[in-house]
C-alpha cells in the first residue's frame, strides 16, 4: 500500500494563486494549493484565499508555467543598484506649470 | 461581534406552530447534512477539498442555525435545545440528507441532489410572506448557489474520470437517488402554510432540468429505481441517523450548559 499522494500521478499538480484586492490594484500572489485541472483551481483558490472578501478578482496558474530566477545567484542578479544614483531621475528639476509629472 | 448577530432572519419569533414547524424541516435538513459532512474534515481526498468540504458543512450549519432559532423562539427553545435535546422521532429531516456519505462519490451525489434542490428551493422562499424565512433564504441562496456548482464539476470529473471513478459515481447515484422522491412531496403541513412555504412539487421541474442538463454533460442515466417510502418530515427515519444524532449529541448530554 502507498501513501496517497506519494506518486507523482497520484497526486494534483501545483497552481500559483494571484488575488486582486480591489479595482485598480494588481493580482499579488497569495499562495499555491493543488487541483485537477485549472476550473478547479480557481474554485480551491476561492475556498482558501479569499472567503473572507478578500478578492474581486483570481488568477491560477500552473506552477510548473512559471519561469523563477535562480536563488543561488541571487547575489549578481539582483545587484543593489546602490552607488548607480545616475540610474535614479532625481537630478531633474520639474518645469514649472507641470504640477503633476 | 456576537456570532448570533451574523445569522439572518434576525429578531423573528414565528407567527404560528405550523410555521415553527416548517422551520424545522428546513432546519433539520441543513443540520445533519452539516453534520455528515463535517466527517469528511481531515479525509477528504487532499487538503484542498477539505477546506472546499468544510466550507460547504459550515455555511449549511449557519442555515440550520437561523431555521432552529427562529422554530424554537416560538415556544421558547433555542437553537442548541433543538439540536443537542431532542431524540430521533423529533427530527424532521429528509431521508436524503441522512444518507450515509459513503465513498466520496456517494456523498458528492448526496451532495448534487441537496443543493440543486436546495437552490430552487431558497430561491422560491426568497418570496415568503414570512419576511424572517425569506431572509434566510435571500442569505442562503447565494452559499448554496456554490455548493451546486461545486457538487457539479465533482459530478463531471467522477463520471468523466477514469472507469474506477466512472463505476463509484453511477453507484452513487443509484444508491442516493431513490431518496430524492421525498423532497418533491406535498405534505399536509404545506396546505396550511400557502403564500408562507414553498410547494415541494413546483421545485421538481426546475430540478429534474437542472439533473437532467448535468448527466447529459457527464454520460449519466438518470437511474429508474422507485421512490423509497422515506418519512422523515413524520420523525421517521433512516438507520443510520440514530448513529449521527448520538455523535452530534454525545458532548452537550454529558456536559449540560457546556460553553467552549
Amino acid at each position: 500500500m502507498t501513501t496517497s499522494g506519494a506518486s507523482p500521478r497520484e497526486s494534483w499538480p501545483l497552481w500559483e494563486v494571484f488575488v486582486r484586492a480591489g479595482r485598480g490594484l494588481s493580482h499579488v500572489h497569495a499562495g499555491s494549493l493543488h487541483a485537477p485541472d485549472a476550473d478547479f483551481a480557481l474554485r480551491n483558490a476561492r475556498d482558501v484565499y479569499t472567503r473572507r472578501s478578500e478578492g474581486t478578482s483570481i488568477w491560477v496558474v500552473p506552477a510548473d508555467a512559471i519561469t523563477t530566477s535562480d536563488p543561488d545567484s541571487r547575489g549578481a542578479f539582483f545587484e543593489s543598484p546602490a552607488g548607480k544614483n545616475y540610474r535614479h531621475a532625481t537630478y531633474y528639476t520639474a518645469s514649472e506649470g507641470v504640477p503633476h509629472l | 461581534m456576537e456570532l448570533s448577530a451574523e445569522l439572518a432572519g434576525g429578531e423573528g419569533r414565528a407567527a404560528t406552530a405550523d410555521v415553527a414547524e416548517y422551520a424545522l424541516w428546513l432546519g433539520d435538513d441543513a443540520l445533519i447534512l452539516s453534520q455528515q459532512l463535517g466527517v469528511w474534515i481531515a479525509r477528504a481526498p487532499e487538503l484542498e477539498e477539505d477546506v472546499a468540504i468544510a466550507n460547504i458543512a459550515l455555511d449549511l450549519l449557519g442555515h440550520a442555525r437561523s431555521f432552529l432559532r427562529y422554530a424554537g423562539a416560538y415556544d421558547d427553545r433555542t437553537e442548541d435545545d433543538l439540536a443537542y435535546w431532542r431524540e430521533e422521532p423529533e427530527f424532521r429531516c429528509a431521508w436524503l440528507f441522512q444518507q450515509p456519505n459513503g465513498d466520496f462519490a456517494q456523498t458528492m451525489a448526496r451532495q448534487l441532489a441537496a443543493s440543486v434542490y436546495l437552490f430552487e428551493l431558497y430561491t422560491a422562499l426568497q418570496n415568503s410572506s414570512d419576511e424572517t424565512l425569506a431572509a434566510i433564504a435571500a442569505k442562503a441562496v447565494k452559499e448554496v448557489e456554490y455548493h451546486r456548482d461545486h457538487a457539479v464539476q465533482w459530478t463531471l470529473r467522477l463520471a468523466g474520470g477514469t472507469d474506477e471513478s466512472r463505476r463509484r459515481m453511477i453507484r452513487a447515484v443509484g444508491d442516493v437517488w431513490p431518496y430524492v422522491g421525498e423532497l418533491f412531496r406535498d405534505e399536509p403541513l404545506i396546505d396550511r402554510l400557502e403564500d408562507v412555504a414553498v410547494r415541494p412539487s413546483t421545485l421538481q421541474p426546475a430540478f429534474d432540468a437542472v439533473i437532467a442538463a448535468v448527466f447529459a454533460e457527464a454520460q449519466l442515466e438518470l437511474p429508474s429505481a422507485p421512490m423509497s417510502s422515506a418519512g422523515g418530515r413524520h420523525g421517521s427515519h433512516f438507520s443510520t441517523l440514530g448513529y449521527l444524532l448520538a455523535e452530534m449529541q454525545v458532548l452537550a448530554r454529558q456536559h449540560p450548559g457546556v460553553t467552549w
